[in-house]
């Protein structure tokens, strides 16, 4: 089991979206992708898309400022 | 007198379908075609887009200014289009300018450029198809396109495909 991190805080949509998804692709069963995102649709969209494609969203948690972290398990 | 029965429900069968028909080769609206094709995509979506007329200009194989199509007319066409490099913006063109001036904004502001982003639908698996009509106009065959393009479609298949999903004309 891995974990992953990515760091979607610079990007715009849809690279937010673009760039989880094909990370979330590479993990293996049990893998987990740590990523930290920003507020509003990043931080709606993300862990809920994740969900809906069967993922678990482990934890959300407030880094700082308006950066946020998703920890999501496949 | 017939009446119309407005109570029957209208039914999404699989509202994670989006099929985008890409008609427009304008700069802009491609740009709109793949940012909602690849954020569907990445969001679960089971993404189609079929390109047609204008459109067909952002799948060729060849891009740049190349004489890509059969017959004069179809290799004139070919030349004067010029890829997804010389796309036109649909207002104030300018020549051309402003889709170069686009393009240093968008790398500028850190988003996506056009080229990332039919990299991005490569990588997601977006379907895209060619509509058969339109590259018997302008002489193109498959074999034009990159091999992302799976099959070569006219409307009744692409009516079959999209069927039960949204579908926007772009």
């Amino acid at each position: 089991m891995s974990t992953y991190k990515l760091d979607i805080t610079r990007e715009h949509c849809p690279m937010t979206f673009v760039k989880t998804k094909i990370q979330l692709s590479k993990l293996q069963p049990g893998d987990i992708l740590e990523v930290l995102l920003t507020e509003g649709e990043p931080l709606e969209n993300v862990p809920r898309s994740s969900r809906e494609q069967g993922y678990t969203v482990l934890s959300v948690s407030h880094v700082e400022g308006h950066i946020h972290q998703v920890t999501i398990q496949r | 007198m017939g009446t119309t029965d407005f109570t029957k429900e209208v039914t999404v069968k699989d509202p994670k379908k989006l099929s985008l028909i890409s008609f427009s080769g304008d700069f802009d609206k491609l740009v709109a075609t793949f940012t909602l094709a690849t954020g569907a995509a990445s969001v679960g979506y089971e993404v189609n887009i079929f390109f047609t007329f204008w459109g067909l200009d952002a799948i060729k194989k060849k891009q740049g200014h190349s004489f890509v199509g059969k017959g004069f007319l179809g290799k004139l066409f070919g030349f004067m289009m010029g890829g997804l490099g010389s796309a036109p913006v649909s207002r104030l063109n300018f020549l051309g300018i402003s889709p170069k001036i686009f393009r240093y904004l968008m790398r500028k502001k850190n988003v996506a450029t056009l080229e990332e982003l039919v990299d991005a639908a490569k990588v997601l698996g977006i379907k895209m198809y060619a509509c058969e009509m339109a590259m018997h106009i302008l002489g193109l065959e498959q074999s034009d396109f990159i091999q992302e393009v799976k099959g070569v479609l006219g409307v009744t298949t692409f009516l079959e495909l999209s069927e039960g999903g949204r579908t926007l004309f772009i």
